[in-house]
């Protein structure tokens, strides 16, 4: 009997609350959204302020005389005059033999055209370095005869400098996409090595031991556990790798490709164009903050499991 | 001398005779963990290894398990020899050890997806383990989303899933607070007594293993030799403020306190040494 009237009580205490639930003034889920949307506003205030800053400071030594505009032009100055500036991109296409110097593509069509060879290779390298290096990384934990033979060369390979890879890349690939394609791989491919090998080291000997003692076979304990356990720091290393690769590829295509933002840099180097110089730097400045914001998103994406844990550091 | 061959019960969950193990033998780094460890073990038993710390109670367990190999004397489960880990001795760790990245219901079932079980199959298994430790409502949650405690109980119903006879636990409560580690305590008293496996507890809380054990191995320090074997023969369940609880409590306390002390002595003489 008592049994009975408890249950009683607890029923028609929980139908008292429901009531009071429904008329609660906000829900929390709608609050979230909206915050999140200022969220995402305030981040594009505080990037476009950053950059106004720095832009307003640059303006400010220009207005006080302290910037020659010959050498330091301000912002004002090298956005301004956008179809000077784009004609020296896609040099390549524009200056074909045959061409007039009217013909051929637009300003913006040129810029975009570079821009896009430059991404490419920039894109194809990072793919290549990445699942090369992954492959091999985990190849090397594998299996130990595989360690013991590729492993030292790995490593005497990796502190070798991108610029010394500059003259193999022309031997073997001559001139064009390849040889740019493989500076990034290169300038990429030994430390991805190196930080795949240290990130399978990192995981934790628990989880192997869990999916050991339910039987798992070492295929399936490197592809269930070891993989989905380096993801999240082959993605942070991939991030870092990411502006690396916009470093090097600038190196690779200021030699032979034909064209691409290195060549621009190059060409406005030889004809003493500073304006065309940082015109060019603010274009790739664009790029890499766009690709990174792109690998931050799918990163969330893959990752969905991982807390965000800048927040805590924003507390202290 | 020959070989004797070593006589027990092939029904006996765990047998160990002999055993021992040295940690990076033949190097200078060589230290012995355990040595001349034999144990007989029922089904359905529930023993606690107690001892102090780096007594090498969680190395015996491991070599149970089958995770490491001993470099002296064998261990059988139900007359096997062990040599390799197998489902059918599902180790607990004292920390987190559910996958991150799969829900609930896809760590509790693991074990069988490494079996290529089908979704249905591998879905409903988890859901009746995960209701035999109450936490039905959590299939679909993430490890991140459930406290300390929770995520201790959903990685014994992994162990449960995959209907192991020996259920082997590391510290499991260890990093869990006092009043959370009680209710655990009479939890996992409930799911031994449903599951019928023999449950092999390591811990250095006398309470705890008081509280749980029907037979508590007291373990010297290093290296770790059983110092004894003490029955707790108190009737389920048991009122841990009882006389006879306190006076057992005390009697495995005067049983470890040489250990400790021993302990700290060697340590003190190894820290000054170095």
């Amino acid at each position: 009997m008592a049994v009975v009237s408890r249950d009683g009580d607890a029923g028609a205490a929980a139908g008292a609350s429901r009531p009071a639930a429904a008329t609660r003034p906000f829900e929390p889920a709608r609050l979230v959204a909206s915050v999140a949307r200022l969220d995402w506003l305030a981040k594009v205030w505080w990037a476009c302020l950053s950059v106004g800053l720095f832009a307003g400071l640059w303006e400010l030594c220009w207005a006080l005389g302290w910037a020659d505009p010959q050498l330091l032009p301000p912002p004002h100055i090298f956005l301004s005059n956008f179809g000077e500036q784009g004609k020296f991109f896609n040099t390549a296409t524009r200056w074909q033999v045959g061409n007039a110097m009217g013909e051929g593509p637009s300003a913006f069509e040129s810029v975009m055209i570079t821009v896009g060879a430059t991404t490419m290779r920039v894109f194809v390298g990072l793919v290549l370095a990445s699942v090369l290096a992954i492959g091999i990384g985990v190849a090397i934990r594998y299996w130990h005869l595989f360690d013991k033979l590729v492993l030292p060369t790995v490593t005497l390979l990796s502190p070798v400098s991108p610029i010394a890879w500059l003259p193999v890349a022309i031997f073997l690939f001559g001139i064009g996409n390849a040889p740019a394609i493989f500076m990034v791989v290169v300038a990429l491919f030994f430390h991805m090595v190196l930080a795949t090998i240290n990130q399978i080291d990192g995981v934790s000997p628990n989880l192997i031991n869990v999916a050991r003692t339910m039987g798992a076979s070492k295929p399936q304990i490197y592809g269930r556990v070891i993989v989905p356990a380096i993801l999240p720091g082959m993605l942070a290393v991939l991030r870092l790798n990411l502006f690396g690769a916009w470093m090097v590829v600038l190196v690779a295509e200021s030699t032979g490709v034909g064209y691409g933002m290195g060549q621009v840099i190059m060409l406005a180097r030889n004809t003493f164009n500073p304006s065309l110089v940082f015109f060019t730097i603010a274009v790739i400045g664009i790029l890499g903050f766009v690709f990174d914001w792109l690998l931050r998103l799918a990163q969330r994406r893959i990752l969905y499991w991982l807390p965000d844990t800048k927040e805590k550091l924003r507390g202290l | 001398m020959a070989f004797d061959a070593p006589t027990f019960s092939s029904r006996d969950a765990v047998v160990c005779r002999s055993v021992g193990k040295t940690w990076a033998a033949g190097t200078r780094r060589a230290h012995e963990a355990l040595r001349e460890i034999d144990l007989d073990i029922k089904p359905g038993e529930f023993v606690v290894f107690l001892g102090p710390s780096g007594c090498g109670k969680s190395t015996l367990l491991y070599l149970i398990a089958g995770l490491e190999e001993s470099t002296e004397g064998q261990t059988w489960s139900f007359g096997e020899l062990v040599e390799t880990p197998s489902p059918e001795r599902s180790l607990i760790f004292q920390e987190t050890s559910l996958f991150p990245w799969l829900t609930v219901w896809q760590n509790v079932s693991f074990g069988l997806a490494i079996r290529g079980a089908s979704q249905a199959e591998r879905r409903s298994v988890a859901a009746e383990a995960l209701q035999r430790v109450g936490l039905s409502a959590a299939m679909d949650k993430r490890p991140d989303e459930l406290s300390g405690g929770m995520r201790q109980r959903v990685a014994v119903a992994r162990a449960l899933a995959m209907r192991p006879k020996v259920l082997l636990m590391d510290e499991p409560f260890a990093a869990l607070d006092v009043q959370t580690r009680a209710r655990m305590q009479d939890f996992l008293l409930d799911v031994w007594r449903d599951s019928g496996a023999s449950v092999l507890f390591v811990t250095h809380h006398i309470d705890e293993a008081v509280a749980l054990a029907d037979r508590v191995v007291v373990f010297t320090s290093r290296p770790g030799r059983i110092k004894t074997i003490f029955p707790i023969d108190l009737p389920r369940p048991r009122n841990l403020f009882s006389r006879e609880a306190e006076a057992m409590r005390i009697q495995l306390t005067e049983l470890l306190r040489d250990e400790v002390d021993r302990a700290f002595a060697e340590q003190e003489a190894l820290a000054a040494a170095t």
